[in-house]
């Protein structure tokens, strides 16, 4: 159907009317209606990102300072998230070093670490904590001090792959560098009810109070399922039901926890290098 | 038109319901009824996108060309779907963090395309509305018995909270881990759909072949 056969007195009708009344299934409302779609539905989603992202920022980085509040044993519901975590003390660490570098704001370091931008990745040979084959080199710590301004705890973000996903989390140390004080994770997606009871408080209970390091300095610290023959404080039992989830979470603690990762820093904090 | 603005509503929850009755939506029942919270947020997600994607494809129906009609579809759902994700992530951040990917493959809901295509594209925008209405809320009802049962028997509680306190709790109640797997909602919608058609002969649908009697010779 030839859509310029309209017979002359539809001139009354202004152009919009008369493209309306065309046949929709001919070539030129075809492209049209495709094109006028993919315009509007792209502005209003994008529209939508846009205008969200600041209150979507928001939520995500409360989130993670909640979760920082609460593995450092601090968190009061009744306290504004933003105003408790002023109490914490940020500092973007090198992990080859484990000193402080001052090369990077720290208000944006985060956006920069979650950029994958290669100055600051490097690549790894091995991976047992899976991820990806690359770490990032520079990562953002937390101090807190106790009132006297001494150093109390220290809390490190550590991730790893678990059985369906990557699990984001932080572990808090005591100032010694060896005994743990919790372990959290933020975000992950094993199987609720399952590797999911990562998130149950009777399990993150169990990591307070265990050492990371054996006396002669070995790394100790496992998540299996049966006790070691020696060594109660080096051991959290694993979670029944979800093995590989638990394999998941004693490699990404053993990985960070070592050479590759915060290893040199722990190192310092032992030696009570870090004020 | 034969059918009322109620019975367009009431129809889907059981008479006419778009999993049991017409089994679609499946893949997204299986994965989000292991709790009664993630599934309501999720319920209430794909009300919403059915509702509004048959009003607006009821609206644009006789402007869709039929060769792209699909791809239309497609669109709106799309955007619709995106527009509901990036408000979840606003507004309801822990729940959307559960939800995960699930609030994005509302898009591949069958329930939603098959709205849309069999019945916003010949309806008027208010009657495809309140089908798409109706339709969501068929699927949540559903979603929301499912997760009842899993959440219940699965983790001892319902909407978070204990009910039965498990044995990882120091309670008495060993949990089913198998209805915390999405192969148990398999069962648990294969009862439902039975505990139905015994209660509704009508949905029982008709044999597509009879064993004939073996004929005496």
């Amino acid at each position: 159907m030839p859509e310029d056969n309209m017979p002359e007195e539809t001139g009354r009708k202004g152009p919009i009317r008369r493209f309306l009344d065309a046949p929709p299934d001919s070539v030129g409302k075809t492209i049209f209606v495709a094109v006028a779609l993919c315009l509007v539905a792209s502005m209003v989603v994008s529209a939508a990102a846009v205008a969200l992202r600041p209150v979507q920022d928001a939520n995500r980085l409360i989130d993670k300072r909640v979760n920082i509040l609460q593995v450092a044993g601090v968190y009061d519901e009744n306290v504004a998230v933003n105003d408790a975590f002023e109490a914490f003390e940020p500092h973007v660490l090198e992990l080859d070093s484990g000193t402080y570098s001052d090369q990077f704001d720290i208000e944006t370091f985060d956006e920069l670490a979650a950029s994958d931008d290669p100055a600051i990745v490097r690549a790894l040979d091995e991976d047992p904590a899976g991820l990806g084959g690359q770490m990032d080199a520079y990562r953002m710590i937390y101090l807190l001090r106790d009132e006297a301004g001494a150093l109390d705890k220290v809390i490190l973000p550590i991730e790893g792959y678990g059985l369906w996903s990557t699990l984001y989390g932080f572990i808090a140390l005591e100032e010694n560098g060896n005994d743990i004080y919790g372990l959290q994770f933020y975000q992950h997606g094993e199987t609720p009810g399952l590797g999911a009871e990562v998130d149950n408080p009777r399990w993150k209970a169990l990591w307070n109070g265990k050492k990371l390091f054996a006396e002669d300095g070995d790394l100790a610290i496992t998540v299996a399922k049966a006790p070691p023959p020696e060594g109660a404080e080096y051991f959290v039992d694993a979670l029944a039901g979800a093995t590989l989830t638990s394999v998941g979470v004693d490699n990404l603690v053993r990985f960070w926890m070592g050479e590759a990762g915060y290893g040199a820093f722990l190192e310092r904090l032992k030696a009570g290098e870090v004020g | 038109m034969a059918q009322t603005y109620r019975s367009q509503l009431v129809d889907p929850l059981i008479d006419n319901n778009p999993i049991t009755l017409q089994v679609l939506g499946i893949c997204s029942a299986l994965a989000v009824t292991s709790s009664m919270s993630v599934a309501f947020v999720m319920s209430l997600a794909v009300i919403s996108v059915t509702g509004f994607s048959s009003l607006f494809i009821s609206m644009l129906r006789n402007q869709i060309p039929n060769s792209i009609r699909i791809i239309v579809q497609m669109v709106v759902i799309a955007s619709l779907v995106i527009l509901v994700d990036q408000v979840l992530k606003a507004y309801a951040y822990e729940i959307s963090k559960t939800l995960s990917v699930f609030v994005g493959l509302i898009i591949t809901n069958c329930i939603v395309m098959g709205r849309a295509e069999a019945f916003a594209m010949k309806n008027p925008p208010v009657a495809s509305f309140i089908d798409g209405v109706g339709n969501g809320m068929g699927y949540g009802l559903l979603l929301m018995v499912v997760s009842f049962f899993r959440e219940l028997f699965g983790s001892g509680s319902l909407f978070g909270v204990t009910i039965l306190e498990t044995v990882n709790n120091g309670g008495w109640y060993v949990p089913n881990g198998l209805l915390l797997l999405p192969p148990s909602a398999f069962f648990v919608i294969g009862l439902l759909i039975w505990a139905i058609r015994t209660w509704k002969p009508g949905q029982v649908e008709e044999r597509e072949y009879r064993i004939q009697a073996v004929e005496a010779h």
